[in-house]
């Protein structure tokens, strides 16, 4: 048990391992979720929570679930969690859980969590699962957040709703980039962060 | 024990779903209170923030408890039928905040449908309509609030939109998204955009236009979103079929007006200002 | 709204991978090269064409508010609480019976799409249609057939096209820390934008 370096556990997934640049894992359905920082941030917390929860729940059940119904029962706690969640949002964030629509129920097709599910929480103990989830989670989040950055900022001038860029700019002429608010801007600032990331990390380059 | 025979498998499948659905049927019904609330919430909202903009001095505080703020501004809530008659009456919480009625989105769509079925030609639906109507009293002035609810680009689009004592000017709008385009389609929830509705008026035969490249009859029309063309002109779709069918009720409305006001000529079209 | 219109919609407009990202992690991983990716696109438009139809009447007639009115006592019953459970129930256990079916009765078909059955229970694009559909709501089981086919058909050329750019990609002289997966992002997201032009058409 002491084995486990928790460390690498937590921060693995988050630099080198990161599920999105790295394992290429549940670009799904959040991108379209990072036009703004907000709704970018409360859906990076609902995986965060999600992926936790049910590693450490499958991990708990491991050795009872019947193998041959294994993936079934895997969507299942799934998608249980993912309901929570969704109740809960609607009950005491109602706006945000607006503007997320559909795409809560989508964290229950998110590769990152049936991917952890499979490859750590079905042969780890409970906790080091949950540990890894939330680390996955977080890893996941995290990309989030950068590209819902730069989308708000230079799509609509704003952080949080915030106005970041005076007004003394747009009477300069200067315009917000409508273009980054559309979906296909999203997968290009994430080529780029991906791009950064191999430049500095030179074992990650693909042959 | 074996965990790959039958037996097994249906049994621990028969437990896990029966303990799922317990825990989902338990929060469901904890929470259901608090999700209706919100819903409620959201329309009492967007129906007080339309018919406030008749009084454009009149700011609701940012921490005003919107039950409270629409209990002293309602004067009656009620259903109208496609010939402009009462149908019904919805609770304003007078007596009780928590008892206040309103039609909620939900309530709208099926409305919408019944309006699609009568586009579509089966005249007989319009006996199902029961459209909701509510009436404030906005510092002094009657402010009537009527709800739209159409097809936008991606998803559905709604609105309220607040009508003088003529039943022809509006006083305010408002206007809300399912999930138009951000940044794009999605602005039709903000000022620049719904301000532009205040001091404008619909036709008497019910027209009103969003159009595109700027309005050119500024009476009876607004300026679409730029690069919005679709959700803008949806917005526009959608005003005019509600007015169509609430217009026997503006019609009586306006009937109403034009008595009351014979003596006293008083402009009540104020010139656009902005809002805060 | 008509069959025609919706159908285009579906395939172009609202398009599963370029509209909602949907399906991206296998549309990344197996879009290598074309017989592949020709072979999980099949696989998808037939997992929705069949999964589409039942979840929508499930959603009809089980899961909406008031859906189980056809039961006498039943009429303020809402379930909607349980639709994502029961649509992934649904698709996974569809998936399962199809590949056992497919692997009886037709080993040619199985020999093409078996190996991408598995791959597409947790295929986002399935859930997502069914999702949508919910959103949607079509007025009969035709209109979510007809969706369901558009939005197979779109994510099949989707897929189909990106494999064979990246099959010409791979000749190209890219810069080393995008090749692979950076440079697929961006040519995703460049495809993404060429199909915008069609967004807003009506039929």
């Amino acid at each position: 048990m002491k084995d486990i370096n928790w460390k690498e556990t937590l921060l693995n997934p988050i630099f080198k391992g990161n599920p999105i640049t790295v394992l290429v894992l549940g670009i799904c359905s959040s991108l379209a979720v990072t036009v703004q920082l907000k709704g970018a941030c409360v859906m990076a917390l609902s995986v965060i929570i999600v992926t936790g929860l049910s590693s450490f729940v499958v991990s708990l059940i491991r050795k009872s679930i019947p193998n041959r119904i294994r993936i079934i029962v895997q969507l299942v706690v799934v998608a249980l969690m993912v309901i929570l969640v969704d109740q809960v949002l609607k009950a005491y964030a109602y706006s945000v859980s607006k503007t997320l629509s559909v795409y809560v129920g989508l964290i229950i097709t998110n590769c990152i969590v049936m991917g952890r599910i499979e490859a750590y929480a079905l042969g780890n103990k409970p906790i080091p699962s949950l540990l890894d989830g939330l680390a996955n989670g977080a890893g996941y989040g995290m990309i989030l957040i950068i590209v819902a950055f730069f989308r708000e900022l230079l799509g609509s001038g704003t952080l949080f709703g915030f106005r970041i860029i005076p007004e003394a700019f747009y009477t300069a002429g200067y315009m917000n980039n409508g273009l980054v608010i559309l979906p296909p801007m999203a997968l290009i600032l994430l080529g780029c962060i991906v791009w950064i990331q191999r430049g500095v990390q030179k074992d990650l380059q693909e042959k | 024990m074996n965990t790959n025979s039958n037996t097994y498998t249906v049994i621990y499948s028969i437990v896990l779903v029966v303990v799922v659905a317990a825990i989902l049927a338990f929060t469901s019904q904890a929470l259901k209170d608090k999700q209706n609330e919100n819903v409620k919430l959201e329309t009492i909202t967007k129906v007080i923030s339309a018919a406030t903009q008749a009084d454009p001095d009149y700011v609701i505080a940012e921490d005003a408890d919107i039950l409270e703020e629409y209990q002293n501004l309602i004067s009656d809530a009620l259903f109208v039928d496609a010939n402009g008659e009462k149908a019904g009456q919805m609770n304003i919480g007078k007596e009780d905040k928590k008892a206040i009625e309103v039609a909620s989105t939900s309530d709208l769509k099926k409305q919408n449908d019944i309006i699609k079925k009568i586009e579509a030609g089966n005249a007989d639906a319009a006996s199902e309509l029961k459209l909701p109507v509510y009436v404030f009293n906005i510092t002094g002035q009657t402010v009537t609030v009527i709800p739209c609810y159409g097809a936008g680009l991606w998803g559905p689009v709604w609105g309220y939109l607040a009508f003088a004592e003529d039943g022809r000017t509006f006083d305010g709008a408002i206007f809300d998204h399912k999930s138009e385009t951000p940044g794009l389609g999605a602005k039709i929830t903000e000022t620049p955009f719904y301000s532009q509705f205040k001091g404008r008026s619909i036709t008497d035969e019910g027209y009103f236009g969003v159009i595109k490249g700027g309005a050119k009859d500024t009476e009876h029309e607004v300026d679409a979103i730029s690069g919005a063309s679709i959700t803008s002109g949806a917005v526009g779709t959608t005003v005019r079929t509600w007015v169509k069918y609430y217009l026997p009720y503006l019609n009586k409305l306006a009937a109403e007006s034009a008595a009351a006001q014979e003596p006293v000529a008083e402009e009540i079209v104020e010139p656009t200002t902005e809002e805060e | 709204m008509e069959y025609l219109s919706l159908f285009v919609k579906s395939i172009f407009v609202d398009n599963m991978i370029f509209a909602y990202f949907l399906g991206m992690c296998s549309y990344l991983a197996v879009s290598k090269n074309v017989k592949t990716a020709s072979g999980l696109g099949l696989a998808v438009i037939f997992v929705l064409l069949i999964t589409l139809p039942v979840n929508y009447l499930l959603n009809k007639y089980v899961l909406s508010p008031g859906a189980l009115s056809w039961i006498p006592g039943m009429e303020g019953v809402d379930l909607s609480f349980l639709s994502f459970i029961v649509f992934i129930a649904v698709i996974a256990a569809i998936v399962q019976i199809v590949e056992m079916v497919v692997e009886k009765f037709s080993p040619a078909l199985y020999s093409q799409l078996g190996i991408f059955l598995p791959l597409i229970a947790v295929n986002c694009a399935i859930l997502g249609a069914s999702l949508f559909m919910q959103e949607k709501d079509f007025v009969n089981v035709g209109e979510a057939t007809v969706y369901a086919l558009g939005s197979g058909i779109g994510w099949f050329l989707a897929i189909v096209s990106l494999a064979a750019i990246r099959e010409k990609m791979s000749y190209s002289n890219v810069p080393a820390p995008l090749k692979g997966l950076g440079i697929t992002f961006i040519t995703v997201g460049l495809m993404g934008m060429a199909f915008m032009t069609f967004m807003g058409i009506q039929l």
